[in-house]
């Protein structure tokens, strides 16, 4: 019964000096991480079951998610808000504990790097379309079969 | 208990397996949502792009698979709040396995009404 576990530095760069090698501070990058993570899960619980209420448990749930559906919903501002700050602090929540997973599990430096950066591609990628599609949306795009337009849309 | 687990207090048990199911939820999660925006970016294509791709989730197969979906969200919710207790209520540590199945109790509470009306919908609602 003698075996020792061998407790590693974190590898997550910035951390209290408690509990660094090296004996000093290098910034509260890490210690803003953790609140964040805290502070983003309790808007999300709000923004996240609200969204899965409204789109799944009123009226005929998942039978009425078409184009009409949605466009109904983005014309309304208050929806809108609602969408953008789900898609900034999920993504942003989502991506700090992949990398907090990442820092866990991969030991070398240069895969750490790699799954890091692909991992930064791809957040400011669906951060930036998701966005842009929410904000240039046009709920009555031109050309379209009417049929498939929410009901306040202008007849062609 | 006589069993006092060696060397680390948060080994085995409700501590670690939570900590697990906390894990996988949240990076299932996290795939999921890449995918989700980019189909709902189909908006912006056209209506048609967006039903198309729409209509092949309104099957049987994908309906278990958001049941699934939502029961991971509704684990790692009240999971994320356990944390938040154990973190900043000075009682939360002492009572983080009380609070675990506190989750689990809250988690079936959702489900099964979740569960009910949802499948109910996939199954026999709609047009
Ligand atoms: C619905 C409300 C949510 C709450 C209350 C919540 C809460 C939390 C908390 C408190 C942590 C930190 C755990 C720790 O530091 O030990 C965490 C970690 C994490 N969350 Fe969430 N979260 C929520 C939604 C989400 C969503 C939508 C995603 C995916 C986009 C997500 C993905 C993750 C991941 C990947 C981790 C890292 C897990 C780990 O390090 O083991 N969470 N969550």
């Amino acid at each position: 019964m003698a075996a020792t576990t061998e407790i590693q530095a974190p590898r997550s760069g910035r951390v209290a000096p408690e509990y660094t090698r090296h004996g000093r501070s290098r910034g509260s990058f890490e210690m803003f991480a953790w609140l964040f993570m805290r502070v983003s899960g309790l808007v999300l619980v709000v923004l996240v079951f609200g969204h899965l209420f409204v789109n799944l448990m009123v009226g005929e749930g998942v039978h009425a998610i078409d184009f009409g559906f949605v466009a109904g919903k983005w014309a309304d501002p208050f929806w809108q808000v609602w969408d953008l700050a789900m898609l900034w602090l999920a993504m942003l929540h989502g991506t700090n504990g992949v990398r907090t997973i990442i820092n866990d599990y991969a030991e070398k430096d240069g895969t750490r790097f790699w799954l890091k950066a692909v991992l930064y591609a791809a957040t400011a990628v669906i951060i930036v379309l998701g966005t842009l599609v929410i904000f240039t949306f046009d709920p009555c795009p031109p050309n379209a079969a009417a049929e498939l337009l929410p009901a306040f849309c202008p007849a062609p | 208990m006589s069993k006092t687990p060696a060397g680390t207090l948060y080994r085995g048990r409700e501590g670690m397996w939570s900590w697990v199911g906390h894990r996988v939820t949240g990076v299932a999660i996290f795939f999921f949502l890449l995918v989700h925006v980019l189909d709902t970016a189909l908006v912006r294509v056209s209506p048609e792009a967006y039903n198309v791709v729409i209509n092949t989730y309104k099957n049987p197969i994908m309906a278990i698979l958001e049941a699934g979906l939502v029961a991971a969200i509704v684990f790692h919710a009240f999971n994320g709040l356990r944390v938040i207790l154990v973190d900043f209520w000075k009682k939360g540590p002492k009572y983080q396995a009380q609070l675990l199945w506190g989750v689990v109790g809250l988690w079936v509470v959702v489900m099964v009404p979740f569960l009910i009306r949802h499948l109910t919908l996939a199954f026999t609602g709609g047009h």
